[in-house]
């Protein structure tokens, strides 16, 4: 009998400049970012909601999430310029990161590199949008809201 | 219930480019340790080897140290919790003899940087953080670090100067500390001087000079029972009290950032519950300091300062030598630098020795209780422990 080649879902090796994972029940992250959306996960049981998206509750164990939008204003909780970058991130220099309050979740991701530094001050609002990067890959980032 | 105490301590000099095989780096600190419990490997029970794995070429070397070192047909095994393993290892030990099945127990950290190139080394920093959702915006630990840097400079008015300070104050007795990688002076004015190096942006707003150095090194403290203890040591230290606790990994699970790190409070009050004591109890402290706004963070988590008042003491120079809470005072891993698994054992051979009154020139007048808070991670781990005489 011929050896049957089981196709695997690799779609989050598209996720951020270099991506560490790619087997992963969240790969529908992916998609939904393809279509312009930044989404996390909601227990479809208990209700608990969860960024980053998880395939499993803690809470009441059930492995039944719906998706729900990140989207309009969160508040930028904190941010960084980084001026060194792990390897496979050289070319990305010098970017910044941030972490934005949305109230029940917290979100962790790029901040937009045209927004004028001195403009950049916590507890400013910024909004969530992909963005598309080199050889397929995709990701988000925040920018001014 | 009975008590447990540390017997020996010792540590390796922390230097840049260890000239040696990790066994080798792992006998310099073992053999201070025993040579300071003035016993033989015949009379250790089991030992616990602690390191980050990532650094190493040897794959499960717990067994490889252990029969280097003359501990075999003993029990051994691997403890990791990042940079706190070697504390992590201390309470592993702890309860291994409160449960009475050991007498003595050996906790060895060590680890060789420089094992793997720098490059490797920066790639696997970039994996030290949540690798699935974070890792691939190219995170690193300066920058984690920065964030709370930030959140604290808009929450609670935390200025540049203030950073600097801390690394001024380590490096006032990194110089007088042997053992320590950095051993220059450090003056404020050189954070402001683009000709100085410590100047220089990483991830702001941190500087070169906010950062601790990466470093090979080996620590090992020998545990013992209560008997024992008393039957070979004159100056036995006990452990009074132990906390630890665990964090998520993303930032995006933590509480508000301006709080600093929470694995710090939890594990400290589970120490100080323990010990039955209060942070004003303590007379000298060993702090988590791999950057500068860490260090002052452990001073609000750990109860010596209110929340957002960190700043004060390091203002008020109460945490060097003469202060009233001399914090850091061996130079700290901003000077010293910072062997992953040898961190806490260091740590811990420093209070060892200000209790025994054998901290030479970086003595503390008479302290009679030390803590140690070591973090793991970005606050992903945090062990607290408390020593008395």
């Amino acid at each position: 009998m011929a050896k049957q080649e089981k196709e695997e879902d690799t779609r989050f090796s598209k996720f951020g400049t270099v991506s560490f994972t790619a087997l992963t029940k969240t790969n529908d992250f992916i998609d939904y970012l393809e279509k312009g959306k930044l989404m996390g996960t909601r227990c479809k049981k208990c209700g608990q909601i969860f960024f980053p998206p998880r395939a499993n509750c803690y809470s009441c164990f059930s492995s039944d999430m719906d998706w729900f939008e990140v989207s309009g204003k969160g508040r930028l909780l904190s941010h960084t310029k980084l001026e060194y970058a792990p390897v496979g991130f050289e070319d990305d220099l010098p970017y910044a990161l941030a972490l934005v309050d949305y109230g029940d979740y917290k979100v962790f991701g790029r901040l937009n590199k045209d927004i004028p530094g001195g403009e950049i001050k916590v507890g400013m609002e910024v909004a969530p949008q992909v963005v598309k990067l080199p050889k397929g890959h995709i990701s988000y980032e925040f920018t001014k809201a | 219930m009975k008590k447990v105490g540390i017997i020996g301590v010792g540590q390796s000099a922390f230097v840049r480019g260890y000239p040696g095989a990790i066994r080798e780096l792992a006998f310099d600190g073992f053999k201070e340790a025993m040579e300071d419990a003035k016993i033989s490997v015949k009379d250790i029970d089991a030992s616990l080897i602690a390191s980050a794995p990532e650094y190493d070429k040897q794959r499960s070397p717990a067994g490889v140290i252990a029969e280097y070192l003359g501990l075999i047909p003993q029990p051994t095994c691997y403890i990791e919790t990042v940079c706190s393993s070697s504390s992590m290892g201390l309470m592993v030990a702890y309860s291994m003899i409160q449960a009475g099945l050991y007498d003595v127990v050996a906790v060895v950290g060590f680890q060789k940087m420089s094992e793997i190139s720098s490059m490797e080394v920066q790639e696997r920093m970039g994996r030290g953080a949540d690798i699935q959702w974070e890792s691939p915006f190219g995170t690193m630990m300066p920058a984690y670090y920065a964030m709370y840097a930030r959140a604290y400079m808009a929450g609670h008015g935390l200025t540049l100067d203030d950073l600097a300070k801390v690394r001024v104050k380590a490096a006032t007795y990194g110089q007088i500390n042997e053992k320590a990688v950095y051993r220059k002076a450090v003056k404020l004015e050189d954070f402001s001087d683009p000709e100085s190096r410590l100047s220089g942006p990483i991830a702001d707003p941190l500087r070169v000079g906010d950062c601790c150095a990466n470093a090979d090194g080996s620590s090992a403290i020998i545990v013992a029972s209560e008997e024992k203890a008393k039957a070979v040591c004159e100056k036995p230290i006990w452990i009074l009290g132990l906390g630890a606790a665990s964090e998520a990994v993303n930032m995006a699970g933590r509480p508000d950032l301006t709080g600093g790190l929470r694995v710090g409070i939890e594990a400290g009050k589970k120490a100080f519950k323990m010990a039955g004591l209060t942070p004003k109890d303590i007379d000298v402290a060993e702090v988590h300091d791999c950057f500068t706004i860490a260090e002052l963070m452990a001073y609000e988590n750990l109860g010596f300062a209110k929340p957002g008042e960190g700043k004060e003491l390091i203002q008020s120079k109460e945490t060097y030598k003469e202060g009233s809470i001399p914090i850091n005072v061996d130079g700290g891993l901003l000077s010293k630098g910072h062997p992953i698994g040898a961190t806490g054992g260091s740590q811990v051979r420093t209070i060892v020795l200000q209790l025994r009154g054998e901290a030479g020139p970086m003595q503390v007048k008479d302290p009679a209780i030390g803590l140690v808070h070591n973090i793991g991670g970005v606050g992903l781990y945090g062990n607290v422990t408390i020593l008395g005489r």
